[in-house]
């Protein structure tokens, strides 16, 4: 991964600064009618799609959640407030194990696998060899879809044939464990098999943030007398802070979204006992034959507020910037 | 939180230039053992694929193998009718990367190049747009789709539910707010002079577009393109919702299908599983680099 033109620590041609934003003397824009309807055309017709392809639906899930419907005719739809939320947090059994896995997810996922991929970032941010290799293993996951990705655990996991209890039972143990079916066990199983792919793709990000980390800031905390850890922690960790803060939201995102390896591994439609997830849960009301659509919009709205807090935190966090 | 050892540890630090031998070697071990844990599972299904069924059956799965063949990928793309699906994958992904592309350089252009008084608002609802749970919009986009009718040319079930023009138009909408986001970003590094020049030319604005911005954003282009094409070639959950026929659906999620129709056969599915993998896994080794700068220009602002 030699440097490339598009790397973060030089967005634009080293010898042209950043310059700072000037306003006021930007007058001399005559936009002629021509000009004005390529913009208007320009900047309509993608506008159009994304508020019509994803912030109506967005919005419309919202008013949905207040109604009940059972999703076939448009007349049948009759408003019901927030019966919809009030039966989900107290009467559907799914929901509470649904938030608290995840929130297992999220604990999960932030704990282990994105530490440990800041932390491979960090080994592998130096001139040692074979580091591309050691790299591509270790990103490798994160190119495959996450669909193929099930079904590769399914082959490790699956509790007559895969691989895990081929072991266990050459290793001698006559424990017959049934990884996916087992409700104390399949959320971890699943875990596991995300947390593959997760790692790679935050070991990608921090290396692109550490190679815009001037070394010489490094060398200064050597001089000082710091030892590799305090150097990490207390000199570049904070430094980092922009790559930390997108290792953050994709790390909270990945975890609110969790669906596809979850439906793979589970098998297909319907929440499986120990792998209910809002994401799946969301999907069941909709797709089945009976669809709740009221039920499931509402549990549509209860994820879009938790991703909105991570969006928000987001936003704030990259925009406040420019606005000055 | 001084250590006995700190001395030598900070004597490797400086980065590129300490070697310390021993140092060295112990973290080729530990990085070895690390990539070669996480290439087990890969293994274990290019292993696994490459057996024949009667094989393990009647050895088990952990046993050494008496014959490999690529078998099991014959009949998966025989059996399972996979060219079809590729074909579908291809008619999807292609038209929704040079749409997504071309939509959000033209917003891109319009917020990094303009001092209109919305740009951030803009930009911010693409980016944020992109960053909502696919799940949040199922219920209405899949209703929405039902009410949209298309010429019998466009989809054959005369809606947008069920064609892949539906597919495409949702993979533009939604990762248009990644792409502008980042070629909103790679567009304010190119200095205005350029464009200022070509105005006081009197060239208009859309040449300025095309014949000046869009090329000089070609390495965010290619970034892009790569990182987007393996994404929207993965992407699983949208022609799940929204195209109800097997035989329309993309690899990805045909894949299911063949899961269901063959589940007793793990070695015919594995093979079936890393061949829709092959495409993504070329796509990587060739163009590496541009995927990580794509995937990591988005991260690099700040």
């Amino acid at each position: 991964m030699s440097t490339t033109p598009v790397t973060p620590a030089a967005p634009g041609t080293p010898g042209v600064p950043q310059r700072p934003r000037t306003r006021p003397p930007r007058r001399p824009r005559r936009l002629g009618p021509g000009d004005r309807l390529f913009l208007t055309v320009a900047i309509g017709i993608p506008l159009a799609a994304l508020l019509f392809f994803v912030w109506l639906p967005a919005l419309a899930s919202l008013g949905l959640s207040f109604t009940t419907w059972d999703g076939i005719d448009l007349a049948d739809i009759h408003w019901i407030g927030l019966d919809n939320y009030q039966q989900i947090f107290t009467n559907y059994p799914p929901f509470w194990p649904a938030v608290r896995h995840n929130v297992i997810w999220l604990l999960f996922t932030a704990l282990l696998p994105t530490p440990f991929g800041i932390f491979l970032a960090y080994q592998l941010d130096r001139k040692i060899r074979f580091t591309r290799i050691y790299q591509t293993a270790i990103f490798l996951p994160m190119v495959l879809s996450l669909a193929v990705v099930g079904f590769i655990w399914e082959i490790i996991y699956n509790p007559d044939t895969g691989l895990l209890n081929g072991l266990l039972s050459a290793a001698g143990s006559s424990h017959h464990i049934d990884w996916l079916g087992n409700a104390d066990l399949n959320l971890w199983a699943v875990l596991v098999a995300s947390g593959w792919r997760h790692t790679g793709y935050i070991m990608i990000l921090y290396l692109a943030g550490l190679k815009g980390f001037d070394p010489a800031l490094k060398e200064a905390a050597a001089l000082d007398g710091a030892n590799g850890r305090q150097t990490f922690l207390r000199v570049v960790f904070p430094a980092m802070k922009p790559v930390n803060i997108i290792i953050l939201v994709v790390t909270v995102m990945e975890s609110l979204r969790a669906f596809d390896i979850v439906y793979v591994l589970g098998g297909g439609v319907g929440s499986k006992p120990g792998m209910e997830l809002l994401s799946l849960l969301i999907t069941d009301n909709i797709i089945g034959e009976s669809s709740h659509i009221g039920y499931g919009s509402a549990l549509a709205v209860v994820l879009l507020l938790v991703s909105l807090a991570a969006i928000g935190t987001f936003l704030v966090q990259t925009f406040r910037k420019e606005d000055r | 939180m001084t250590r006995p050892g700190a001395g030598t540890t900070a004597r490797d630090e400086p980065p590129r230039t300490g070697k310390g031998p021993r140092r060295q070697t112990g973290r080729h071990v530990l990085l070895a053992g690390i990539a070669l844990l996480w290439l087990v599972p890969l293994l274990w299904a290019v292993y696994t694929s490459l057996r024949p069924y009667s094989d393990t059956a009647k050895h088990g799965y952990l046993s050494w193998p008496r014959s490999l063949s690529l078998g099991n990928f014959t009949d998966a793309w025989q059996q399972s009718g996979m060219p079809h699906f590729f074909w579908n994958s291809v008619l999807i992904t292609v038209p929704a990367v040079l749409g997504t592309l071309l939509f959000s350089a033209a917003v891109a252009f319009f917020v990094s190049r303009f001092d209109f008084r919305w740009n951030i608002v803009l930009l911010m609802l693409f980016t944020a747009g992109n960053l909502l749970p696919a799940q949040v919009l199922i219920t209405p986009l899949y209703r929405l789709y039902l009410l949209i009718p298309l010429p019998p040319w466009m989809s054959d079930s005369l809606l947008l539910y069920n064609s892949v023009w539906g597919i495409i138009a949702i993979h533009i909408a939604y990762q248009s707010g990644f792409c502008t986001f980042v070629l909103s970003n790679y567009m304010k590094t190119i200095p205005k002079e350029i464009s200022e020049a070509a105005l006081v030319d009197g060239a208009p604005v859309w040449r300025q577009f095309f014949q000046i911005v869009l090329p000089l954003c070609r390495p965010a282009f290619a970034a892009l393109a790569t990182l987007e094409s393996i994404w929207i070639y993965n992407d699983f959950f949208w022609p799940l919702a929204l195209i109800e026929t097997g035989d329309k659906r993309p690899v990805t999620s045909a894949l299911a299908n063949l899961q269901g129709q063959y589940f007793t056969n793990p070695n015919l599915i594995a093979a079936g599983a890393l061949m829709t993998a092959i495409p993504t896994l070329l796509v990587y080794f060739a163009l590496q680099r541009q995927f990580i700068s794509g995937l990591t220009i988005g991260s690099g602002k700040g």
